[in-house]
């Protein structure tokens, strides 16, 4: 950020220059880079320090137990493992494309959101072919969708999945308590099968919570949004803002426009706290109890336990989410092709996305595993969650991901994605009026794509 | 200033060495002399030059170049010509910055510039505790432009914010500042004066120290009230450095980048759902690294330079005529 308005245009001046040094310079390091360098004799003499990047809310891909178990039985290679920001296409995705693109900056493991997987994909150039050091034999160990999603443009194998979504509804217990319905998670889940059952909960909820200071029953217009996407989606043809062309169907595709519809229709009703997820607000509010429901897929239980800290433990539990199946979210890690140990670190991603990696980070931040032996485990599969009141989060999750098919998401996923809540975000908080706000929300998304 | 900079180029490899090889020619160390009266002033200034090639112009030049293509990030490069200018003008997102930046710079500098003014007038007065006012205006300078936004951006916040809070006394009901356009503008403007106008009063205030005393003198003796020597001596005595202030005021108001995005409170350089006060320095960031499209924003970027040279020349018009008109 730059500290001084009046040094604005010098700073901006030199980040372009900055800029422009690594876009020329990476043109001809590039062809260079994929040869191993350092052989496996020089590799076992000293000690080798792979870095590993990640990004997430909370206890995001909670690697560091697994980090911790590794470092002490890998003398030779030791693991350093950072979580960068809680911010994923505006923040993590910019950084590691320039870094990508300068050929130089990124980790030697860097974590990947589905999100963009598209655009990586079409960028082979930057990673390391993992085939190479024999990660082909994996492929048994994950969902089909999620091996293939790993695949470049080329085919080749370059990335390997760390977890994936599921779908829940967490909600807190107390204020549910309070509002006169039921607390219990089976109850729960039963008093709405589907979202028109869902509002009326939330019309039972805020009437009992008319006050200006009171809690909202949903946080804002964002988790709902991706929720019912990721349910429609596969009623639709498997496809979100494009389809299998790469081609921009925002306003086609009626899984968008019934996430649209469900989102406007909650928030006309003033259901929602009006707050945008991945903000301070927004982790204040998960905190203070702000609101009482939101959409979870797995990795948002660590986001929450990581934003209501130790004291609110028990508060917060899990329940069946409306409407049944879908997926939201999940990652993957890879390793860039500037990466100066790209055999250990493909070791290191090996055992990351195998299932002792899994069942680790599963334990740590609830991120469900997407590798089927660590789903079968029983540590996974008996897994209680403390957090959420004892929830036993491995049977809930495991039954969510059954037959489970991830949407196909293009190239400018991410772009798209990002433009298009943004003015979801904006029609909830009343800048954007409703009548206007399918218009919008179709144009932000093409402009973004465009 | 850029024709300047290819002149140290030549000067420098003509080191003594080679000079030596010719003196057999008769006029001894006299050519050395020479050359070494010639050469050094422009060896000396070069480093200058040598940066501002490196860190201005190639930018410059390059971005120029970047902005002729459909440039992605870490992606495709295709030759386009002038095709991102055409979109540019055509884009409402553009000029929808473009007005929230004028809009911006014009309820922040105006009101800057005239308190600061006033200020540095006062102060220069002979009241008690000078040296501690002269020192108290100019502190807010000291704070990062972050943490300044991050304090403000509290205190226009929506539920616990304490201007909605005061407003509240009077029964207005709460303000969600981000919310629209002419809110936001307010509250970002308040950021940019607290700022700067010391920064600006301290400089006025070193120009009117240079006024010579005997020009005040002679006025009360004419019997001119202090009301008109401000307006008929100081006001038209100040105008170079007024000059220098408002271009430097305009530049960094047009760039207007830091305080913006700290009052949104996300990174996604949107500014506001709608753009309510996304400035065109937010744009150029938006496009470039979150929608990945170098070429487009280095357009934009070039527009901005081009406006940035039109909001000087018409200041420059105007503050060369204050006083001027004897």
């Amino acid at each position: 950020m730059l500290n001084n308005k009046r040094q604005g245009k010098l700073a901006a001046v030199a980040v372009m220059a900055a800029t422009a040094l690594a876009i020329t310079s990476c043109g001809s390091s590039e062809p260079s880079k994929p040869a191993a360098d350092g052989g496996s004799a020089s590799a076992a003499a000293e000690p080798v320090t792979i870095t590993v990047h990640t990004f997430g809310g909370g206890e995001n891909f909670g690697y560091d137990e697994a980090v911790k178990k590794w470092n002490a039985e890998h003398p030779n290679i030791q693991v350093k493992y950072q979580n960068l920001t809680d911010r994923f296409e505006d923040v993590y995705l910019p950084q590691l494309l320039q870094k990508l693109q300068a050929g130089s900056g990124t980790a030697d493991i860097v974590g990947i959101d589905e999100g963009a997987m598209g655009l990586m994909k079409a960028r082979p150039q930057f990673f390391a072919d993992l085939g190479q050091y024999g990660l082909e034999s994996r492929k048994a160990d994950f969902p089909a969708a999620k091996w293939e999603n790993g695949l470049n443009k080329d085919g080749k194998l370059f990335a390997l999945g760390t977890d994936i979504g599921g779908m829940t509804m967490c909600y807190r217990k107390d204020l549910f308590e309070k509002a006169g319905l039921p607390g219990d998670r089976e109850e729960v889940g039963k008093l709405w099968p589907d979202w028109n059952a869902f509002m009326e909960v939330g019309k039972k909820f805020q009437a009992a919570n008319p006050g200006k200071g009171d809690p909202k029953f949903l946080d804002g217009p964002n988790t709902l949004y991706n929720v019912v996407l990721s349910q429609e989606g596969p009623k639709n043809g498997n496809i979100a803002y494009f389809d299998t062309n790469n081609q921009l169907v925002i306003d086609k595709n009626p899984a968008v426009k019934t996430a649209f519809d469900t989102v406007k229709s909650f928030s006309e009703a003033g259901l929602t706290a009006k707050l945008a997820s991945f903000t301070p607000e927004w982790n204040a509010a998960i905190k203070k109890g702000g609101f009482a429901t939101m959409g979870c897929p797995a990795w948002m239980l660590g986001v929450v336990s990581g934003a209501a800290g130790d004291e609110n433990k028990g508060k917060w539990d899990v329940a069946a989410v409306p409407g049944g199946a879908g997926n939201w979210g999940g990652s993957y890690l890879a390793v860039p092709a500037q990466s100066k140990h790209p055999k250990e670190a493909a070791e290191v991603l090996n055992y990351l996305t195998g299932k002792e990696g899994h069942v680790l980070a599963f334990q740590e931040a609830a991120a469900f595993p997407s590798s089927l032996p660590a789903q079968q485990d029983p540590a996974v599969a008996d897994l209680k969650n403390e957090f959420f009141n004892d929830a036993p989060t491995g049977q809930i999750f495991g039954a969510s991901v059954k037959d489970l098919l991830p949407l196909f998401l293009g190239e400018k996923h991410a772009q798209v994605k990002t433009a298009a809540e943004k003015v979801l975000e904006g029609m909830d908080k009343g800048s954007i009026p409703y009548g206007e706000a399918w218009t919008k929300f179709v144009e932000a998304g093409t402009k973004a794509a465009g | 200033m850029t024709l300047n900079v290819d002149t140290p180029a030549p000067a420098r490899p003509e080191g003594p060495r080679r000079a030596s090889g010719h003196r057999s020619s008769g006029r001894g160390g006299n050519g050395l002399a020479r050359f070494d009266l010639r050469a050094t002033p422009y060896f000396l200034v070069s480093p200058y030059f040598l940066l501002f090639a490196v860190f201005g112009l190639f930018p410059l030049v390059y971005t120029a170049w970047v902005s002729l293509h459909d440039w992605e990030l870490a992606g495709d490069k295709t030759f386009l010509g002038l095709d991102n200018y055409a979109e540019l003008i055509a884009d409402e997102a553009f000029w929808n910055a473009v007005v929230n930046t004028l809009g911006i710079f014009v309820i922040s500098t105006i009101p800057q510039l005239v308190l600061a003014l006033m200020l540095a007038n006062a102060l220069n007065k002979r009241i008690r505790g000078r040296l501690f006012f002269r020192l108290g205006i100019l502190l807010p300078l000291v704070t990062s432009v972050v943490a300044v936004a991050v304090v403000f951006t509290q205190l226009y916040g929506r539920d616990y914010g304490m201007i909605n809070w005061f407003l509240g006394l009077f029964g207005v009901e709460a303000i969600e500042w981000q919310n629209q356009s002419w809110t936001a503008w307010i509250a970002i403007s308040t950021m940019i004066d607290w700022r700067w106008t010391g920064y600006n009063a301290i400089i006025l205030l070193a120009a009117m120290q240079t006024i010579p005393k005997d020009l005040y003198e002679a006025a009360s003796l004419d019997g001119a009230s202090p009301r008109r020597q401000f307006w008929q001596i100081t006001v038209p005595m100040l105008r170079p450095t007024l000059v220098f202030v408002v271009f430097v005021s305009t530049i960094g108001g047009l760039t207007l980048f830091a305080e913006p995005v700290m009052f949104e409170g996300n990174p996604t350089m949107a500014g506001g759902a709608t753009g309510q006060y996304q400035t065109v320095a937010m744009f150029i960031v938006k496009e470039a690294f979150r929608d990945f499209d170098m070429g487009y924003a280095s357009a934009a970027a070039w527009m901005l330079f081009a406006l940035i040279l039109v909001g000087i020349l018409i200041n420059y018009s105007f503050t060369r005529r204050i006083g001027g008109k004897k």
